[in-house]
């Protein structure tokens, strides 16, 4: 199979059961919302090491917050309810409750299982918080320096998919740079999906274990260029660069559709193939596999 | 649905007593059933339809297309469904209702939404007395749904209120308020004297000035962010309108009653 020139490798990425939650952070003004939310996402790329896993969903305009402000749409993710609780609650008390003239609210209201977020926050307040409940809806109002912090009292946690991933081969390092920015900017208009990488790319794909040292993951030998000719390689000839995009998704519907996106953004002079990271199916509880995925593009 | 539909009659000067008119208790009957529910009148019971032409079998939805003023506890208790009133209603309208929205399109007597537990009360006029409030003896008023009045308050309206939310267009009566535990008051007109006189907690929010207690005291003139959202919950979810200047605007908090508990608060909004 071929997208523009490009092959496309029968192979599949490895996905995992997760758990998400969705904070919808408001501000006085766009900016101030996208700050929490940068500084909320902030060393959150992978849940080995940062025990969670957290992006930017998007900006909202004022007339799809709950107060009528602009917003920006945050996705945090763990491995199970209480994974995204105990981190949502760091990150929300530690870069948002700080942040000038921000509110956050809960953007899962409909699932079942909640997580204490406000609950928590509250005790900040140091009992001259006060709540309110709104429309079926408890949320705290914390007095801070600036005025109040009002934050929902619990969040949704719904059942979610971790590492979605495909596997850009360039030829150069230029090239795959460009198609991986290229890739990540198509994808950014799909929701429900997040890249926590930096910039929405990997260029340190990991494997489980290691050879040497007690790590549960280490670099992957067999797509790093240079280590051609010393290890058992899995890169074709020609190929001299490779970067990775990781998606997660509140559903595995999401992060389909944004491979599906991404994958043919990414198909650009430069490119020589495109391919996707598993554990053989062994590990991950969802398989998706790339050619299904891109049946009806066109090529 | 097809509506049950009730045309009020000859009604005598002395108040009927009618609980009966609610739609759990009209659902599910024929027309003749519905017709002899029991009404009572002074100290004899009557029927219902002795006073009130019955036209459907009983259903969830029920229309009164006439004035009822003197016609006390419609809606009184009601659970579900919804009930409309094409003109004004007497005393216990809705008191104690837990669900389903009634809709008066006249006036309401005293103690309308008294001991409100949920659902909607419209009151498309004005409403009496007590409005929202506890009953004589009780602990608490109005501990949940939405009681919105489209005219004037009377006096102590949603005294003991411990949650929900009551929204007045026009002005409010004296003692606004009145030992409130919790919950939110907006009143966009005026309100008479000692507005919130006893309040431990809860938000007390006035588009206009207000004669304040002097066991209140002026906190600072901020932007309540929560009020945002109850503000256009009030505007979006109930289709009470407000004006956006009120939605995103500055408001001076007053904290009290410090006769109290001293942690409710009086949101007055400025044009500062």
């Amino acid at each position: 199979m071929r997208l523009n020139g490009v092959f496309i490798e029968d192979t599949f990425a490895e996905a995992f059961a997760m758990s998400g939650a969705r904070a919808v952070i408001t501000g006085r003004t766009q900016a101030w919302a996208r700050e929490a939310a940068t500084r909320m996402t902030g060393f959150a790329t992978s849940v080995i090491g940062c025990k969670c896993e957290a992006g930017i969903e998007g900006d909202l305009p004022a007339d799809a917050t709950p107060d009528g402000r602009p917003g920006t749409s945050v996705l945090l993710f763990a491995f199970n309810p209480e994974g995204v609780q105990t981190r949502i609650v760091e990150r929300i008390g530690q870069c948002v409750l700080t942040c000038p003239t921000t509110a956050c609210y809960d953007g899962l209201a409909e699932e079942p299982v909640r997580i204490s977020v406000g609950g928590q926050l509250r005790y900040f307040g140091d009992k001259f918080q006060l709540s309110k409940v709104i429309d079926g809806r408890r949320y705290w109002r914390v007095p801070v320096m600036e005025g109040e912090f009002l934050v929902e009292e619990t969040f949704g946690a719904r059942p979610a998919v971790g590492g979605g991933n495909f596997l850009i081969l360039g030829e150069s390092a230029d090239a795959a740079l460009a198609a991986a920015e290229a890739a990540v900017a198509a994808m950014g208009r799909v929701r429900g999906v997040i890249l926590p990488f930096p910039g929405g790319i990997v260029r340190s794909g990991s494997k489980v274990g290691s050879r040497h040292y007690s790590l549960k993951a280490t670099t992957n030998d067999a797509y790093c260029p240079t280590l051609r000719g010393m290890v058992e390689s899995a890169l074709p000839d020609g190929v001299n660069s490779v970067l990775e995009i990781v998606i997660d998704g509140l559903t595995v519907e999401a992060v389909e559709e944004a491979m599906r996106v991404g994958i043919p953004a990414a198909c650009r002079p430069g490119v020589h193939s495109i391919s996707a990271g598993n554990y053989g199916g062994k590990l991950g509880q969802y398989a998706l596999h790339l050619r299904k995925l891109l049946e009806g593009v066109p090529a | 649905m097809t509506a049950t539909v009730l045309t009020p009659l000859d009604l005598p000067r002395v108040p009927l007593e009618a609980e009966a008119i609610a739609p759990e208790r009209l659902a599910g009957r024929s027309e003749r059933e519905v017709a002899l529910l029991p009404v009572q009148i002074g100290n004899a019971t009557a029927q219902l339809g002795e006073f009130f032409r019955v036209r459907g079998a009983g259903s969830d939805e029920i229309r009164i297309d006439g004035d009822v003023s003197r016609v006390k506890g419609i809606g009184a208790g009601m659970t579900r469904g919804r009930l409309v009133v094409e003109g004004g209603v007497g005393m216990h309208a809705g008191a104690r209702m837990r669900g389903g929205e009634l809709v008066v399109m006249g006036d309401a007597g005293a103690w309308a939404g008294a001991e409100m537990v949920g659902g909607v009360l419209r009151i498309g006029g004005s409403a009496g007395d007590h409005a929202g409030a506890a009953y004589p003896g009780s602990r608490r008023g109005m501990t949940g749904g939405a009681l919105l009045v489209g005219g004037n308050a009377g006096r102590e309206l949603g005294g003991v209120m411990r949650r929900g939310l009551i929204a007045v267009r026009g002005s409010a009566g004296d003692y606004s308020g009145f030992n409130m535990i919790a919950g939110s008051i907006v009143l966009c007109g005026g309100a008479g004297r000692r507005t919130a006189a006893g309040m431990k907690r809860g938000s007390l929010v006035a588009f206009r000035s207000l004669e304040l207690l002097p066991t209140f005291r002026y906190a600072c003139t901020y932007r309540p962010e929560f009020l945002a959202l109850l503000l256009r919950t009030l505007r979006d979810l109930f289709g009470f309108a407000i004006d956006a200047r009120y939605v995103s605007g500055l408001y001076r908090r007053y904290s009290g009653d410090f006769a109290e508990l001293g942690r409710g608060e009086i949101l007055i909004w400025t044009s500062d």
